[in-house]
């Protein structure tokens, strides 16, 4: 067993699929597209750009940057450069348009829809070199940084200055900064904070002819022509490279309260939910929920004492933060109390600590990684309306044992199907845990998964975007002239198409 | 057992919380505690869950669990936790916001000890804020009670507790009758969640407040703090690209 807290801060091994299949192996019926191959003079004129040390070319430390977190998608990438300032990467891209040669933007290599690694020899320009703090206002709490600072340092960083990221995610300890912007992240606060469209102010970008467009603004108001910044908001790497990011940090709760509540059913989720909206407003943080699937597969993985003794089908968790501790208190004690009278809540416990207040959040935070331990995953990131959001769940795995996927023993290849997610914002992740990656699993669950999201409008990616694995279901949530107009803006930024290609649509 | 019953003493302090980094306040009198978070000392909550332990694997032999803490009126929150987790009641010996040393607690503490006609007393071995540890071994002395410090274990086996004690390279076993004094190490247990409906029924337990004069008790400092100050920053690594730069480096430092 391990411990989950290590197990966040540093990169692990995600799934324990010994060997990753080349994605271009899994996927045959993808071609290359006609980009050069790279040559002995195309590194040297890297190198002569980001200097020996910032080229990788050997074997086992190109393992890292070729392989997506999940273990689903494998690169064959031959190098990886990492420039150290908007003027290299700037250079680099530039030599990559003329010469035709295909590159994949690359932060902390968490994305989870294969996004962030090569498909075929795409060259990976990795931001993980840039990484700095360019200032901090703390009056206005204005953030400027290179685009590779790892989430949880800027989060430290502003948290020695009172304030705060407005972004909270799982993959903290690894993900950048940048990564977040080109993936629109959503994460566990956004129901305090807002998304990125709102909290970004402005963006440094190094478009695919290499030129650097800067539109890093510290202005809140700022209505002169097309707001361009939002484009690359959720572009996942297919406009251009994100090297700088300037974003609007709120101050830092002083005061923070987690509870961790058992409820009989999706219903008393919903309405715990109303509840909580009502009694707790301005100072409920996140509320989150998952059902007691989830709850068993952590449990599995982890040594995380349990935080309620008994079974309940399902677990909420919230986050209370604000700025006066008495009185934060006072709130969420009646809001428990009357939740437990009128039993929408059937048992729960409140965090007295720091370390506790963590070790609630764990066990939220954790079910990602636990739903790979066992071989590997199937990821859907849903948004439908909320009164439908958990029948997903209930018929996907009535649909895997239909057709005696899913079991206790080794013969069958699911594991489990388990839903939990940001409630607050709508939003499902359905994970469909398997002992191995098998292609009767994903014909069972796709087209049908999408096919009931765009039955009930929803989206079929609520918040780890398109990438590699959605991009051919896009047409789920989005219509023809969309998605032509999206195809249209990417050809006038990229004409050569070698950002990030093969992704996205 | 010839005890027919156990009354126990958690004595428990409010301290920063131990996730948080401490910071000198600017007059380096002591640390910055406005806006930071309290909690327990995390080796008092080990007392109290280890009080709380004994009850559950004793039926029926502890007859009371008192809760004390002596510290600012603020203190009556870890009070109402240890409540909800399963004391029977408490008392807050109101001393302010002022740090209160060893000996002046153990006093206190002796007091209340003497009108409880407790018999055990479970303490942490050391308060994470001054890291004095010297608490329960000053009551041992006031009390003259056979003391059993750094308790990884307890245990209670005919008319005698049996503790195991952590100490260098090993483990030692130490026995004693009551009334004793055990003051608890990190290993002893892990303290539980506080759970809602505890919550709830730990309202309607009682807190009873004193004065450290009603106990006839003066807290004056024998010690005046002259300074406190942060360790010194370590210097920032450089990275060496080859094994003679290397060498070199450590040579200009004078290490080799
Ligand atoms: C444990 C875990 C929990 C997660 N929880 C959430 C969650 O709650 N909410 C959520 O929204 N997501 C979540 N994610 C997924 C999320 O999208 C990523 O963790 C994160 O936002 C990606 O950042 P990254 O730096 O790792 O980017 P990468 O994975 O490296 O890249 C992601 C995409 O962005 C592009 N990209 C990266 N950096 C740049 C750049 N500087 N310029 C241009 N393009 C770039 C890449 O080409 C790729 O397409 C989670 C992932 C994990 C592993």
């Amino acid at each position: 067993m391990v411990s989950p807290i290590s197990v966040l801060g540093a990169r692990v091994q995600y799934s324990s699929v010994a060997n990753v299949q080349l994605t271009s192996e899994t996927y045959p019926e993808i071609q290359r597209g006609d980009y050069a191959k790279l040559t002995d003079e195309d590194i040297a004129h890297f190198k002569a750009i980001v200097s020996e040390s910032g080229v990788v070319t050997d074997a086992d430390d190109l393992v890292f940057y070729n392989e997506d977190w999940m273990r689903k998608y494998r690169g064959m990438s031959s190098i990886v450069l990492k420039p150290k300032t908007t003027e290299q990467v700037s250079q680099i891209v530039q030599y990559c348009n003329e010469k035709k040669l295909a590159v994949v933007p690359q932060g902390g290599n968490t994305g989870l829809v294969g996004g962030s690694v090569p498909v075929f020899d795409e060259i990976v320009l990795s931001l993980a070199n840039m990484n700095s703090v360019r200032s901090f206002d703390p009056v206005s709490g204005i953030l400027v940084a290179d685009a590779g600072v790892i989430l949880e340092v800027a989060d430290q960083y502003l948290a020695e200055r009172g304030h705060i990221f407005p972004l909270d995610l799982g993959a903290k300890g690894s993900c950048h900064i940048g990564g977040n912007v080109a993936t629109n992240a959503g994460g566990l606060r956004l129901l305090r904070y807002g998304s990125l469209h709102g909290t970004v102010l402005g963006l440094e970008v190094v478009l695919p002819n290499g030129k650097i467009l800067n539109a890093l603004s510290s202005l809140r108001k700022d209505n002169t022509g097309y707001d361009l910044k939002q484009l690359f908001i959720g572009s996942e790497g297919t406009l251009g490279v994100i090297t700088g990011i300037s974003i609007l940090c709120p101050q830092r709760p002083k005061a923070t309260n987690v509870a961790f509540l058992g409820v009989e059913s999706y219903e008393a989720v919903q309405k715990a939910f109303v509840h909580a909206k009502a009694e707790l407003s301005e100072i409920l943080s996140a509320f989150e929920f998952m059902d007691n699937k989830s709850l068993k597969l952590v449990q599995d993985h982890s040594d995380l004492a349990r935080p309620l003794e008994d079974e309940y089908p399902f677990y909420v968790l919230i986050e209370t933060s604000g700025s006066n501790k008495d009185h934060d208190d006072a709130k969420l004690e009646s809001f428990l109390e009357n939740a437990m009278e009128s039993e929408v809540v059937l048992d729960g416990v409140v965090s007295q600590d720091e370390t506790q207040l963590k070790n609630l959040w764990m066990w939220r935070e954790f079910i990602a990684e636990a739903s790979g331990k066992g071989g590997g995953v199937y990821k859907y990131d849903v948004s439908v309306p909320l009164k439908d959001l958990y029948s997903l769940v209930e018929d996907v795995t009535a649909r895997l044992n239909e057709h005696n996927l899913i079991g206790d023993s080794d013969e069958f290849p699911v594991i489990d199907s388990v839903g939990y997610g940001h409630l607050g914002d709508g939003n499902l992740h359905l994970n469909v845990a398997v002992r191995r990656y098998e292609k009767k699993v994903e014909k069972v669950l796709e087209p049908f998964v999408y096919e009931w999201i765009s039955k009930r409008s929803g989206s079929i990616s609520a918040e780890h975007g398109l990438g590699f694995a959605k991009k051919n279901y896009i047409g789920y949530s989005k219509d023809q002239d969309s998605i032509d107009l999206m195809k249209a803006i990417k050809s006038q930024f990229d004409p050569n198409h070698i950002m990030n290609p093969y992704k996205y649509f | 057992m010839s005890v027919k019953s156990l009354r126990i003493l958690v004595p428990v302090k409010r301290v920063i919380d131990y996730a948080i980094k401490p910071r000198v306040n600017k007059t380096q009198t002591g640390v910055e505690t406005t806006g930071v978070k309290f909690s327990i000392n995390p080796f008092c909550d080990i007392a109290v869950e280890e009080a709380i332990r004994i009850r559950e694997g004793t039926k029926g032999l502890v007859e009371n669990i008192h809760v004390v803490s002596a510290g600012p009126t603020k203190a009556q929150d870890i009070l109402r936790q240890a409540l909800a987790k399963g004391a029977d009641n408490s008392t807050l010996i109101e001393t302010g916001d002022k740090e209160v040393e060893p000996l002046s607690v153990a006093k206190l503490l002796q007091k209340v000890i003497e009108e409880d006609n407790s018999n055990l007393v479970i303490l942490g071995k050391q308060a994470i804020d001054d890291d004095s540890g010297q608490t329960g071994q000053i009551l041992a002395g006031l009390l003259n009670w056979p003391q059993a410090t750094n308790a990884s274990k307890v245990e209670f086996k005919d008319d005698k507790v049996f503790v195991t004690r952590e100490i260098d390279g090993g483990s030692e076993t130490v026995s004693a009758s009551l009334p004793m004094i055990i003051t608890t190490d990190l290993r002893l247990n892990e303290p539980r969640y506080v759970t809602l409906p505890n919550i709830m029924k730990a309202k309607k337990k009682p807190l009873k407040k004193v004065k450290p004069a009603d106990l006839n008790i003066d807290i004056a400092s024998r010690l005046e703090t002259i300074k406190v100050e942060e360790p010194a920053k370590r210097e920032a690594g450089i990275k060496v690209g080859t094994v003679d730069e290397l060498i070199e480096k450590l040579k200009a430092s004078g290490s080799l």
